[in-house]
């Protein structure tokens, strides 16, 4: 009787099995990353350079890919004002360090990311809730400096507390929302219903 | 207690195991303030809102587990390397440091709570991004001990002698760490920033961490129940390979959502898919093992915390992983109850129970015993008790969390259209509720566990100390 361990359930062959299986799958999300990167660096098509929040926004179906993707229209300058793509740069980044230092993430998911104790930022500046085109940038700036006040829970009971926005930072953080809401996140989420499109 | 009979290693785990324990029960009374701010949003609003519990919740579990993983690493190397540990006085320097810096990130958290949006509160205050908000000097410090870490195991393995396990365990952590710095950058771009946090988050938990605990049950397998080194370390060879030949590319299963491009979509769920594979190995391995030795080992609470992290590990990890990983069901369910459900067991299933068996393995040494078998004087009711509520109590959370979850997805997602109103009609439907009420009531039910899981690591194998000395002495 042979008693020899058969290849297959040698040590060594199970070691150099994992040695290449880690280096080569290591090395393909390498080159998966290099490919990655300049599709998702603002600017390119999947995700918009910051200047967009001088664009209107707009979420529509695409019967090709079959799911919702955003639709980048003509001149609809945030808070009325032209930005330059260094200056929309500047206010997006503003916008996205102040939602990092109120600790943002710790209640509501960006690109779904996050916890679930309050609604989905990703699309926020498309959001019904804002009533109307028209109202919506000064909805949006009065519930953040004063969310308390202005509650929008629902019925829920559940509130977001006051984080002290100053009218500036409250600009900056809408500016980096509707930046957000334009970035081509593959159809999610589905089904979303756009402000001034329902009924 | 009396430690002079440890190695030095051994010494600087225990001091390891009491903060990770004492951050483990930080986690629960988090989680539990968490929790219970679902039911009663009013509960602390505008003091300790939802995310600063949430917050402190997720990252002493996150520490807690680190924690873990170095007092066990740092328990079995001098046995597993033959040889004294190269650099213990540096290693207790950087076990001081790194938890003064934990204690003072934590009170950052609660005290200060937030900052304005420069560059100071990300370096100080807090960063702001899931698991890794720890602020930035935080994180050169953790890089700084982490690194002391490594150069005590590698040196000391280097110096003593190598094995299957040393040699995965050491690569592994040069991962673990190298990972980390992918997520101490700033940019503006969500979905860049998304893109490498993701390699922090999913690298860790479903990659390094994993062949981490690999290397721990395979030295626990040993350690308890007399496995042949040989068989551990095949079929250790074998769950690496497997995890990360799934595991790396099934990152792409984050990067369905973030804007990344759509070959994401098949290269994620596929591979991700896989991953539940690794952890069947596991399960078989250890049932096998145990089968095969009669249920006979020399420690039965940390044998039984070695069964719970298999099956916790495979159901936790791998079957609550795979139900939402394919983008056709993904794009329901992604930022969810899904997600909390399928975190809560994972968590608790693949690490908390691995970190607890190995506190248990080192628990009869610290009180100069050999093991702690079936002949405890009080029947070991607590161990088998706090076993059983930790275990029931985190299932029943995570089945409820899971009932909240499906309600969500259908309503607020597929019905709903996912805006805010949405959002909130799902939050407020009675059967969302109820899934938050049950997730309470089992969340006190492990509450009462980790209560009885403390009793008992401080207490367990005394009274028979006593009693072996009275028995010794009546003979005498």
């Amino acid at each position: 009787m042979n008693n020899a361990t058969p290849w297959w359930s040698s040590e060594v062959f199970w070691k150099k099995t994992a040695i290449w299986v880690t280096g080569s799958m290591f090395v393909v999300l390498i080159i998966l990353t290099l490919d990655s990167i300049p599709k998702i660096t603002a600017g390119s098509e999947r995700v918009p350079a910051y200047s967009v929040i001088n664009k209107h926004i707009d979420y529509k179906f695409n019967d090709e890919r079959n799911i919702q993707v955003p639709l980048i229209g003509g001149e609809d300058p945030l808070f009325g004002k032209m930005l330059s793509e260094e200056e929309a740069e500047a206010l997006v980044s503003y916008g996205k360090k102040i939602t990092q230092g109120r600790n943002c993430m710790g209640c509501h998911t960006l690109l779904g990311n996050g916890s679930y104790f309050a609604p989905d930022l990703t699309k926020a500046w498309l959001d019904p809730g804002w009533s109307s085109e028209e109202e919506r940038e000064e909805m949006m700036i009065a519930f953040l400096m004063d969310p308390v006040e202005n509650a929008r829970s629902f019925g829920s009971g559940r509130m977001m507390p006051n984080l002290h926005l100053s009218r500036g930072e409250a600009m900056a953080v809408v500016a980096f929302l509707k930046w957000m809401s334009s970035i081509d996140t593959n159809g999610f989420p589905y089904n979303f219903t756009v402000i001034d499109k329902e009924g | 207690m009396k430690l002079d009979h440890l190695n030095g290693g051994q010494q600087l785990a225990v001091k390891y195991y009491t903060v990770a324990i004492s951050l483990f029960v930080a986690q629960i009374i988090f989680g539990l303030l968490s929790g219970m701010q679902y039911l009663y949003p009013e509960l602390l609003f505008g003091m300790l809102d939802f995310n600063v519990t949430r917050t402190v919740h997720i990252n002493a579990m996150v520490v807690w587990l680190l924690y873990g993983f170095i007092g066990s690493v740092y328990w079995l190397l001098e046995e597993e390397s033959e040889t004294e540990i190269v650099g213990l006085k540096l290693g207790q320097l950087a076990f001081w440091v790194l938890t003064s810096a934990v204690a003072v990130v934590v009170l950052v958290f609660l005290l200060v709570q937030s900052g304005p949006g420069d560059d100071f509160t990300r370096w100080f205050v807090n960063e702001g991004r899931e698991y890794i908000e720890a602020p930035r000097w935080a994180d050169i410090g953790i890089v700084i001990c982490m690194l002391v870490f490594f150069y005590n195991v590698a040196a000391t393995f280097s110096k003593g002698k190598w094995s299957g396990i040393s040699g995965v365990l050491t690569l592994d952590l040069v991962a673990l760490a190298g990972i980390y710095l992918a997520g101490m950058f700033y940019t503006p771009n969500i979905s860049v920033d998304q893109y490498w946090w993701w390699w922090v988050i999913h690298l860790w938990v479903e990659a390094t961490w994993e062949v981490l605990v690999g290397c721990l049950m395979a030295w626990g397998l040993m350690k308890v129940l007399k496995v042949d080194r040989k068989i551990v370390t095949t079929w250790l060879y074998i769950e690496v390979a497997l995890m990360f030949g799934s595991g790396i590319l099934g990152l792409g299963h984050h990067y369905f959502w973030i804007g990344t491009p759509e070959y994401w979509l098949t290269i994620g769920g596929f591979f991700s898919a896989l991953e539940p594979i690794p952890l069947v190995a596991m399960v078989v391995h250890a049932v096998y093992d145990a089968g095969a030795r009669h249920m006979k080992g020399n420690n039965n609470p940390a044998l039984a915390w070695l069964i719970a992290h298999a099956f916790g590990n495979f159901f936790g990890a791998g079957v609550w992983g795979f139900m939402h990983t394919l983008p056709q069901i993904n794009l329901y369910t992604h930022g969810t109850q899904w997600s909390a459900s399928h975190g809560h067991l994972a968590f608790f299933g693949a690490y908390a129970t691995i970190v607890i068996a190995m506190i248990y393995i080192a628990v009869p040494y610290m009180r100069g015993q050999k093991g702690l078998g079936s002949n405890l004087p009080d029947g070991g009711w607590k161990w088998k008790w706090s076993l059983g509520l930790l275990n029931m109590g985190v299932v029943g959370m995570t089945v409820a969390l899971l009932i909240s979850g499906y309600e969500q997805s259908f309503i607020e997602r597929a019905v709903g259209g996912s805006t805010w109103y949405g959002y909130f009609s799902a939050q407020t439907h009675p059967w969302f509720i109820q899934g938050m009420e049950w997730r309470m009531i089992f969340g006190l039910i492990t509450s009462v566990g980790i209560v009885l899981l403390v009793w008992d690591l401080l207490t367990i194998g005394k009274g028979r100390v006593a009693q072996e000395r009275e028995q010794t002495q009546a003979v005498a």
